[in-house]
């Protein structure tokens, strides 16, 4: 159904569109909550259903980028409004469009300060999210991924915990500091291309010595973004204070445009610098996942310790990117992506219990499962799926992600493999503490399951978390071909690099 | 002389006779209604001296024996300081009724030293310049201690009077070396002595130090800036709007005009002093305001900062970094003349409140303005998509294009600090419990609030408003 309609464009203003709308309802608190909460559901919930459509019209066989949408923009620069989505960005795009409406949703009751303000923050979030997956020119790009910081700020820092302005400060600050650097790399790309737009610098081939430098500015950016150790420490402070939707957007979308970058710019851009350091990014993120695995074994506060499971995941991705092997980047994208449903939903698993209790004490939690079955099944479902247990997304991208970096290099398979043992570790001890063990708190017996809207919440999670690990072929097939594209073009650039470098030792 | 020869100077020409004419309205005019009257006739005569300016265009003319210039540089420049002048002109209304400073010299003092300004920013003369200058100066020495019952206010306009002195000395100075050495003050003849390769001689050099010695203190650009936080701070706030954006405007026009107009060959010799000014200001303007629980004094170090940004543009030294400029200004117009229509509507009890912490809350029972000066502020962060990314995006892009890409690292890293403060101001609106309400505010600061605020979070919708001008501009000092 090609109806030759903006639909990226459609996509990602239609969010904004309604935030603007919600500026305008008027009338009591009550009635404005109610219709803030309603109006933000359609609009996200019928946001969701138009990106769909992209994927309805998207053409797996197609490596290039689709729906492209092209206008000028700053005069003179040849800076334009472009989008387009390939297969890589594709899944990211409709992940954004489908945990905003679940966002909103988890919020209906735990949110009642200034709600209408909260589901404008959520509808720009969203407008970021998705434009900074779709854009196809650097300083859209840097724009969407900057603004992304502006809702978040005010998300995390209005309807946060106690310690929510330190959380807030530190975020924007850490993450403003990374993207910085990244605008300045942009701009020298800008002077030597003379384009910012990103299919062209694609194929451009910058001076390795150049690229070099560059690569460390975009990762600057990036590496705080994913998070990697040792800059991960906004995270855990972040993720602790937002409100639970928050934290399932900070994990579910905000990572990823971490993981994101570095497939867009510093693989397809850099490749000779990508080789340079990927002995770096492989310490780092067998290093991250490691270390955070054990960081997480000794947390008291739940929220933390799957904060800590993310860094640990997102190890899994940067290892799983750099090999540069087709099974590594697939893995990483499907890893992304069931990351960003099974993080999601543990923390909104979280949140359910918070909101009952208003703690996340792990030590004020046991046995939950006598007044809670449903809970505990959901639980359980996203624990598996977290530590990667075949039938679940969780396997289908660290299987993916061990291949390639075992094809790479065994080593760097093995310290990955280390990774997949202290998951379950830490994971396995959360949920036996908290929903195993005997109810012996007074105020857990009155405790009550999951209400027919939190069902609502979860249900699609679930779906689409045991579809993705039974049948991956729904979520691979249409991101093969830019994939091998993407392969082919690294290794080819890294051959000659190669080449190149002996080429030049040899004289 | 005939007449058609002075047709370029006709906006000064316009404002410097409905001023004197203004000052018979005063004086004859019944004394309750004084101020009201000539402050209504001074926006008109700002408007129609905008006209004018539009009117004459945008075309190189010389008039008044070389000493006078109008070109597409000067036009801009002349609109953004206009339109400055007439804005703040408005937000000040209430607070100058509320605090008896509504007598009718003050409207009349604006006009003069806007008359000055304009005469500086199409000086082509180093005479012309300085008369220009001191106009603007005199007059703006007077309405900074213009609250004459308070301390603070005469602290302010004495201070400033003595440092601004001493920094049109230096200034002076500088003109005679550069007189001495080269026998013209034209611009024309200064461009052609220095024309192609020629070494500057020594006298040259030290004379241009000084001239931009001088010309940084009217910026107020680190080492020169001290007197900026006590004069902010000091003088009555909608002085303090109408220093943060006309002046400076004006200055900076000159300080590029005189740079790359006649010094333009010589960029090699003045690159690094630009420079080094512009790091040391750009940092400054970051780390000082931190500390800063007044609010104009915290402006004071943000428009240190943002001139720091601005000079980079200057550094660069060619027409990409000149209109980068350009863009600089009019979007620091806009934010600036936001962000003090808010600190004016700070009023409680009959009183203005200047403290940070004053504004806690302000998103609850004022959430516009809440709003509007959230995107005043993320705009002064320079985070996207407000007006103020794009203003420091230009800057950066003309920097890294002339090999310049330290100074844009140093402007990347230093505004990740100052964005610490912008934020401490959506902090303490935001997510701070609220303090009292403020009153109500005029409409004429509601429009102009409301405007600014549009203007800065919408000026991606259509950059070429701003973009094409700028550029036009630039084009025409280097023609």
């Amino acid at each position: 159904m090609t109806l030759g309609w903006p639909l990226l464009s459609l996509t990602i203003f239609l969010p904004l569109l309604g935030a603007i709308a919600l500026l305008f309802i008027r009338g009591t608190e009550e009635t404005v909550a109610r219709n803030a909460r309603y109006t933000a559901l359609w609009v996200s919930g019928f946001t969701f259903v138009l990106s769909l459509a992209i994927w309805a019209n998207f053409d797996y066989a197609n490596a290039g980028f689709q729906l492209v949408e092209r206008q000028e923009w700053l005069p003179g620069t040849g800076i334009a409004y472009h989008l387009g989505v390939d297969g890589i960005s594709m899944w990211f795009v409709l992940l954004s469009t489908f945990l905003t409406p679940i966002c909103v949703l988890a919020s209906w009751e735990a949110i009642q300060k200034r709600v209408k303000e909260y589901m404008i923050a959520f509808l720009l979030l969203e407008t970021m999210m998705v434009g900074m997956f779709a854009s196809l020119d650097m300083v859209m790009f840097y724009i969407f991924f900057e603004a992304v910081l502006i809702p978040m700020f005010l998300i995390i820092g209005v309807w946060g915990g106690p310690r929510r302005i330190y959380a807030s400060f530190k975020f924007f600050l850490y993450t403003l500091l990374g993207s910085v650097l990244m605008l300045v790399a942009l701009l020298v790309m800008y002077g030597k291309a003379g384009t910012t737009d990103i299919p062209t610098l694609m194929q451009f081939g910058f001076d390795p010595k150049l690229q070099i430098w560059l690569w460390l500015a975009f990762f600057a950016s990036f590496a705080v973004k994913v998070p990697m150790y040792p800059v991960h420490t906004w995270l855990p402070d972040a993720h602790v204070e937002a409100p639970t939707a928050g934290s399932v957007i900070l994990a579910g979308v905000l990572l990823k445009m971490g993981g994101y970058g570095f497939l867009r710019f510093s693989l397809p851009m850099f490749p000779d610098a990508s080789v340079y350091f990927s002995p770096l990014i492989f310490w780092m993120s067998v290093g991250a996942v490691v270390i955070t695995s054990l960081i997480a074994l000794v947390q008291q506060d739940m929220k933390k310790l799957i904060a800590y499971s993310s860094i640990a995941h997102m190890g899994f991705v940067t290892a799983g990117i750099f090999a540069g092997t087709h099974q590594g980047v697939a893995g990483s994208i499907v890893q992304m992506l069931s990351h960003g449903l099974v993080s999601g939903a543990l923390f909104l698993c979280v949140g359910v219990v918070y909101d009952r209790m208003h703690t996340r004490e792990i030590a004020r939690y046991g046995g939950v499962v006598a007044r809670m079955p449903k809970y505990a099944v959901v639980f359980m479902l996203m624990t598996m799926a977290s530590v990667g247990l075949p039938g679940t997304s969780g396997f289908v991208g660290e299987f993916l992600i061990l291949v390639g970096a075992y094809q790479h290099s065994t080593w760097l398979a093995l310290g990955l493999a280390l990774g997949m043992v202290l998951g379950p570790a830490y994971m396995l001890l959360l949920y036996r503490k908290v929903v195993f063990g005997k109810l012996t708190r007074e105020d857990l017996k009155s405790i009550k399951d999951l209400n027919l809207r939190e069902v609502a919440v979860f249900a699609p999670l679930v779906v689409l978390v045991l579809w993705m690990g039974i049948y991956p072929s729904t979520f691979t097939a249409p991101i093969e071909a830019s994939v091998s594209a993407l392969v082919e073009n690294y290794q080819a650039a890294a051959a000659a690099g190669a080449e190149g470098a002996s080429a030049l030792a040899a004289r | 002389m005939t007449l058609e020869s002075m047709a370029p100077a006709l906006p000064e020409i316009w404002l410097a006779f409905s001023v004197m004419a203004l000052m018979m309205v005063g004086v004859f005019a019944k004394p309750a209604g004084a101020h009201k009257l000539v402050s209504i006739l001074a926006c008109c005569v700002l408007v129609v001296a905008g006209l004018l300016v539009l009117y004459v265009g945008g075309e190189r003319q010389v008039a008044f024996g070389g000493m006078f210039l109008v070109d597409a540089f000067g036009q801009y420049m002349k609109i953004l300081v206009l339109l400055g002048a007439l804005l703040t002109l408005i937000i000040g209304k209430r607070f100058v009724l509320a605090e008896k400073m509504d007598r009718f010299e003050y409207p009349i003092l604006i006009l003069f030293s806007v008359t000055g300004m304009l005469l500086m920013i199409s000086a082509n003369d180093l005479m012309s310049l300085y008369v220009g200058l001191e106009l603007q100066s005199l007059a703006l020495y007077v309405i900074a201690a213009f609250q004459r019952d308070t301390l603070r206010s005469t602290e302010a306009g004495l201070k400033y009077f003595v440092l601004g002195a001493l920094s049109s000395g230096m200034l002076l100075y500088g003109c005679s070396m550069i007189y001495g050495f080269t026998g013209t003050t034209s611009f024309d003849g200064l461009s052609a002595a220095f024309d192609g390769d020629i070494q500057a001689s020594l006298g040259v050099v030290v004379g241009i130090v000084f001239l931009a010695a001088g010309l940084a203190f009217k910026v107020s650009a680190v080492p020169f800036h001290m007197w900026t936080p006590d004069v902010y701070e000091g003088a009555p706030t909608p002085v303090t709007a109408f220093f943060a954006v006309a002046p400076k405007i004006a200055a900076i026009a000159l300080f590029v005009r005189t740079l790359i107009g006649p010094f333009g060959d010589l960029v090699a010799e003045w690159q690094q002093i630009i420079v080094l000014v512009s790091i040391a200001s750009m940092l400054l303007g970051s780390f000082a305001a931190i500390a800063q629980n007044n609010i104009k004094r915290l402006m004071a170090y943000s428009s240190i900062g943002h001139i720091g940004y601005a000079l980079i543009g200057l550094a660069a030294g060619n027409e990409e970094g000149v209109s980068g400029v350009l863009i600089y200004m009019a979007i620091y117009l806009f934010m600036n003349v936001g962000t003090f229509a808010c600190i004016l509507a700070m009023r409680r009890n009959g009183r203005g409140v200047e403290q940070v912490s004053d504004l806690a809350g302000l998103s609850r029972h004022n959430p516009l303005m809440a709003l509007a000066l959230l995107v005043f502020m993320f705009s002064m962060a320079g985070v996207p998509p407000m007006a103020g990314f794009f203003s420091k995006f230009y800057i950066f892009m003309a920097a890294v294009n002339s090999g310049l890409v330290p100074l844009a690292i140093v402007g990347a890293l230093a505004s990740v600090v100052s964005a610490f403060y912008y934020l401490r101001i959506v902090k303490v609106m935001y997510f701070d419990e609220p303090a009292d309400k403020f009153e109500g505010t005029s409409l004429g600061l509601r429009i102009v609030l409301s405007g600014t605020a549009l203007v800065t979070l919408l000026f991606f919708l259509a950059p070429a408003l701003v973009l094409d001008p700028a550029t036009a501009a630039a084009a025409a000092l280097f023609g």
